[in-house]
């Protein structure tokens, strides 16, 4: 089947999608985004977060024809151009960056807090982020990252 | 033809962060990770390429008795089907033993072994495909208890050689003396997986050569080249290897995954093939922690001196041998911990059986022990009445102490310091009546209000050998060129080194920036033209890898004295690099970079190799193993609901001795992950094995920690010089995932008076239910 999506803005168009396909294996294999990463395809790492129409979705759960005219927005959609989104400036400089193969799906997450929370706590913090799982980090230097772009949104 | 690379790798890390050794530069590599467009090796994309997928085996243990490919290789898109008749080389591999088949031929040993591969146009094609592989097993029995598999001669032998992989004994001093006080226990420690997150996967490219090329991510290029090669039957350097983005790995990507099959599979077809597991496939397609049982006893003074430790260890290594050798030699010499013991006498068994292959995990060999004797050191303290920290310290090795080998700790070792320091720590404030629901044991949905909750502290400390032992000759290589680049001095460096994670590429930037005094420096991807760098493993990157770094600097550096001596007639004596200049002995400036050596490129390339060590005394034990060890301590506060069996871990303080923090801010960052590591041990992390099957392969039912499970941290980092290594350095990765699960438990054992001899404790552990 072919598949139309906007993505990052654009729209973009798959052909010969399979019925099975996940939006993330479109959008890895199919459009050539292959930030959003496939870590466990079951829902449960958020490696694949990815913002549709606005909510952020763990790609890996939603079938390529759900998604069918949608918006989509994914890690390589955050930055203006050259210049970094506040969130993954605070993740560079907090070294909340590890490995980084979970950095992409928690990007898009933290993005949508920090976008709709105002100082957000540090439960909330944990709470938003607890669907990400980080195998490097222990979190502490997320949770810094987190706390930094959020300081300066309100700053900003 | 010669093809092209793949699109996507490798990379280009920035150049223009900078920092010497000492400071915390931002990773190079961090920018095209925030960007999502670090290429790792699941991300790699090749025009014509096709996906590999893999047949294995649903028994633990069966003998194959028929093997047809006919039909798979019938479906539409499917372009090749191959089995052990089509390795063209040795079918064996393995990082000891050559023992692993690289496809199963008459007999499968555990469940998963890859039995067949095959290649087709889409990733479903070959996953459909694969149900048309026809495989007839006789079922047999499957040998799962390691213990017996040690001692019982009349169960079924899964190796020629028996089902043994490496006995060990250790006697020190007079074993059999005796002690005022005696404490003994059993202690069983469950399977951890290493749960990286980026799946086994790579990119095999077919050459004219005859020859191809793997793009990949793994820990140690080299090595998996002379393996693949050898199964391939091909010459080294025709199967040439370039790593890829790595997400992560803690010892799970040492052994072999898909390197052979998918080289077999380009080689056949002609084509680029891709091959990517699954999370379901991943748990199946690397080896994990050895499981553990091990029986101590500890004896000691009234006052608290240890006078002996004995004790009998069983590691589990599953179907194959992989890194169960070294787990033996780790486990037993380092068995007694971080502790004076004046008599010793332990045996450690390394076994085959028809579980899950065990092999190289973080804190190899010496997480299970640690466990077990940190155990035993609170269960002392009570016996003795005494505080649980104030025994440690008491019996904490220093400089100058003998190991249970006989081995002299000559360099420092400050376990004394590092106990005292977490004492020092402020506890966490008490649990009040108004406590935020969401921080109790079990988060918002499960807890009891907070009645019969218990807050407990334990403590944790162990000691880790860094570096490969007992005699290996584990070096690294390293080439830097030195050259002018748009008008300004350019360094690059160029090893095998995988960066897994860790921090490697900044470092290595950093220790050039440091030797040659010039801001830019660039990181070569690393691939095996280089020459060999070891593995990314056993916390010796950094030493090793750093310290041939240093060397091929320091020789490029030699080169450009020469030439100015040369050029300039001055003395090279005394000679340094700083800025971008060459200064002389009276700090004068003797010439920029940029004038000496205008279109001149200097290039040197060294070696490391520490110092020596030897094997051990097979009847005693006795011996020179280890380069260097590395010390952490910690403390936890735990939160535990004794009724719902749930425990929440309210802080977790960590002390440790890193020789000289090269990068501060990423010895940090490997103290927290590695801790968030060793408290999923403590509390969560295993995968469950019954009857040689495994139950839990996915994220859903195999637990690692999430932010709400990690606490707070605090920190304290010594940094006491190793005069032996590079910059004073001491392996870090390792230490801080040993002795975190011990001082969770043991803080879980102090709020509840239970036993708990086994981890993961489960929640079923606490409520005896």
């Amino acid at each position: 089947m072919r598949v139309n999506v906007i993505v990052n803005g654009e729209p973009r168009q798959a052909d010969n999608v399979w019925e099975g396909e996940s939006l993330l294996y479109v959008l890895r294999e199919r459009l050539g985004l292959a930030g959003s990463k496939n870590a466990c395809e079951q829902g449960e790492c958020g490696s694949c977060t990815v913002y549709l129409d606005g909510v952020p979705a763990c790609a890996c759960l939603v079938a390529a024809g759900q998604a069918e005219g949608r918006e989509v927005r994914t890690v390589e959609g955050l930055a203006d151009g050259e210049q970094l989104d506040p969130i993954q400036e605070s993740f560079v400089e907090c070294g909340a960056v590890q490995c980084g193969f979970c950095t992409p799906g928690l990007l898009v997450t933290a993005h949508d807090l920090v976008a709709r929370t105002e100082k957000p706590s540090d439960a909330e913090i944990r709470e938003a982020l607890a669907g990400n799982l980080c195998r490097c980090t222990g979190y502490e230097k997320i949770l810094d990252a987190v706390r930094l772009a959020a300081a300066r949104k309100e700053h900003a | 033809m010669t093809r092209p690379a793949p699109a996507r790798s490798p990379q280009e890390p920035a150049d223009t962060v900078t920092g010497g050794i000492g400071t915390s530069p931002l990773r190079p590599d961090g920018t095209l990770k925030v960007r999502g467009e670090f290429a790792y090796s699941s991300d790699l994309w090749h025009e014509d390429m096709l996906w590999g997928a893999t047949l294995r085996s649903p028994h633990p243990h069966a003998r194959i008795v028929r093997l047809d490919v006919s039909r798979a290789l019938a479906q539409p898109g499917v372009h090749a089907v191959l089995t052990h008749e089509d390795v063209p080389g040795e079918n064996l591999y393995g990082l000891k033993y050559q023992d692993t088949p690289a496809l199963a031929e008459d007999r499968v040993r555990y469940q998963g072994e890859p039995v067949a591969i095959l290649a087709a146009d889409h990733p479903e094609i070959a996953r459909q495909a694969l149900k048309h592989i026809v495989v007839e097993y006789e079922v047999l029995e499957p040998v799962t208890d390691p213990e017996r598999a040690a001692h019982d001669e009349t169960l079924p032998k899964l190796h020629p050689g028996g089902n043994l992989v490496r006995y060990q004994r250790i006697v020190k001093g007079d074993p059999e003396t005796k002690a005022d006080v005696v404490v003994s226990g059993v202690y069983e420690i469950g399977m951890q997986d290493q749960a990286f997150l980026g799946p086994e996967s790579g990119l095999a490219v077919p050459d004219d050569d005859g020859g191809v090329d793997l793009y990949l991510a793994t820990q140690w290029l080299h090595v998996d080249q002379k393996q693949t090669a050898r199964a391939l039957g091909l010459p080294p350097e025709k199967v040439r290897l370039t790593l890829s983005g790595v997400g992560g790995a803690f010892g799970g990507r040492e052994d072999l995954s898909m390197q052979i099959h998918s080289c077999l599979l380009a080689l056949r077809t002609g084509r680029p093939v891709k091959m990517v597991y699954n999370r379901e496939e991943s748990f199946f397609g690397h080896v994990h922690r050895h499981p553990a049982k091990m029986y101590y006893e500890h004896g000691a003074t009234r006052e608290g001196d240890l006078v002996y430790v004995r004790a009998r260890l069983y590691f589990d290594g599953g179907a194959y041998a992989s890194k169960t050798p070294v787990v033996v030699g780790n486990g037993t010499t380092l068995s007694v911990g971080p502790y004076n013991v004046p008599n010793a006498k332990i045996e450690g068994w390394g076994v085959y059986s028809n579980n899950p292959t065990c092999g190289a995990m973080r804190g190899l060999g010496a997480v299970q022990p640690t466990y077990a004797y940190e155990s035993q050191m609170d269960k002392l303290a009570a016996a003795l009445g005494m505080d649980p920290a104030d025994l440690r310290i008491r019996n904490a090795m220093s400089e100058g102490s003998t190991n249970v080998t006989g081995q002299l700790v000559d360099f420092p070792a400050p376990v004394a310091e590092l106990i005292q320091r977490l004492k020092d720590m402020p506890l966490p404030p008490e649990r009040g009546e108004d406590a935020d629901i969401r921080d109790l044991p079990g988060g918002a949905s499960n807890v009891t209000h907070g009645e019969g909750v218990v807050r407990g502290v334990g403590y944790g400390v162990t000691i880790k050998n860094i570096s490969y032992a007992e005699g290996l000759d584990d070096y690294s290589t390293a080439r830097v060129r030195l050259q002018v680049l748009g008008g300004e001095p350019v360094a690059m460096v160029h090893t095998a080194a995988a960066e897994v994670g860790q921090g490697l590429v900044t470092l290595q930037q950093q220790i050039a920036r440091t030797e040659l005094g010039v801001p830019r420096v660039t990181v070569h991807p690393a691939d095996t033209s280089v020459g060999d760098a070891g593995s990314s493993s056993a916390s010796r990157q950094t030493y090793v890898t750093g310290g041939a770094v240093r060397n091929a600097c320091r020789a490029v550096a030699d080169a450009v004295y020469s030439l100015a001596e040369r050029r300039l007639g001055r003395s090279a004596t005394g000679m340094s690099l700083a800025g971008g200049k060459i200064v002389a002995a009276d700090g004068e400036v003797v010439a920029s970079l940029v004038d000496l050596l205008g279109e001149e490129i200097v290039e040197e390339t060294r070696e490391f190799h520490h110092r020596k060590t030897y094997p051990l005394d097979p009847e005693t034990g006795q011996g020179d193993a280890h380069v260097q060890y590395g010390f952490s301590a910690h403390r936890a506060v735990v939160d535990v609901d004794v009724e719902l069996g749930l425990v929440k871990v309210v802080q977790l303080d960590c002390a440790q001795d890193v020789g000289k923090a090269m990068n501060p801010d990423a010895v940090i960052g490997q103290i927290q992950g590695g801790s968030a590591q060793g408290l999923g041990l403590a509390v969560m992390e295993e995968i469950q094995v019954v009857d040689g099957k495994v139950r839990n392969p996915s994220f859903t039912d195999y637990l690692i920690p999430t932010v709400l499970d990690m606490p707070p941290m605090r920190i304290a980092v010594l940094e006491r010089p190793d005069p032996h290594a590079p910059y004073g350095v001491r392996g870090v990765g390792e230490p801080p995932t040993i002795s975190s699960t011990p001082a969770v438990a043991n803080a879980i054992r102090a709020a509840t008076g239970l036993e708990l001899p086994r981890v993961p404790i489960r929640p079923e552990h606490i409520t005896g239910t």
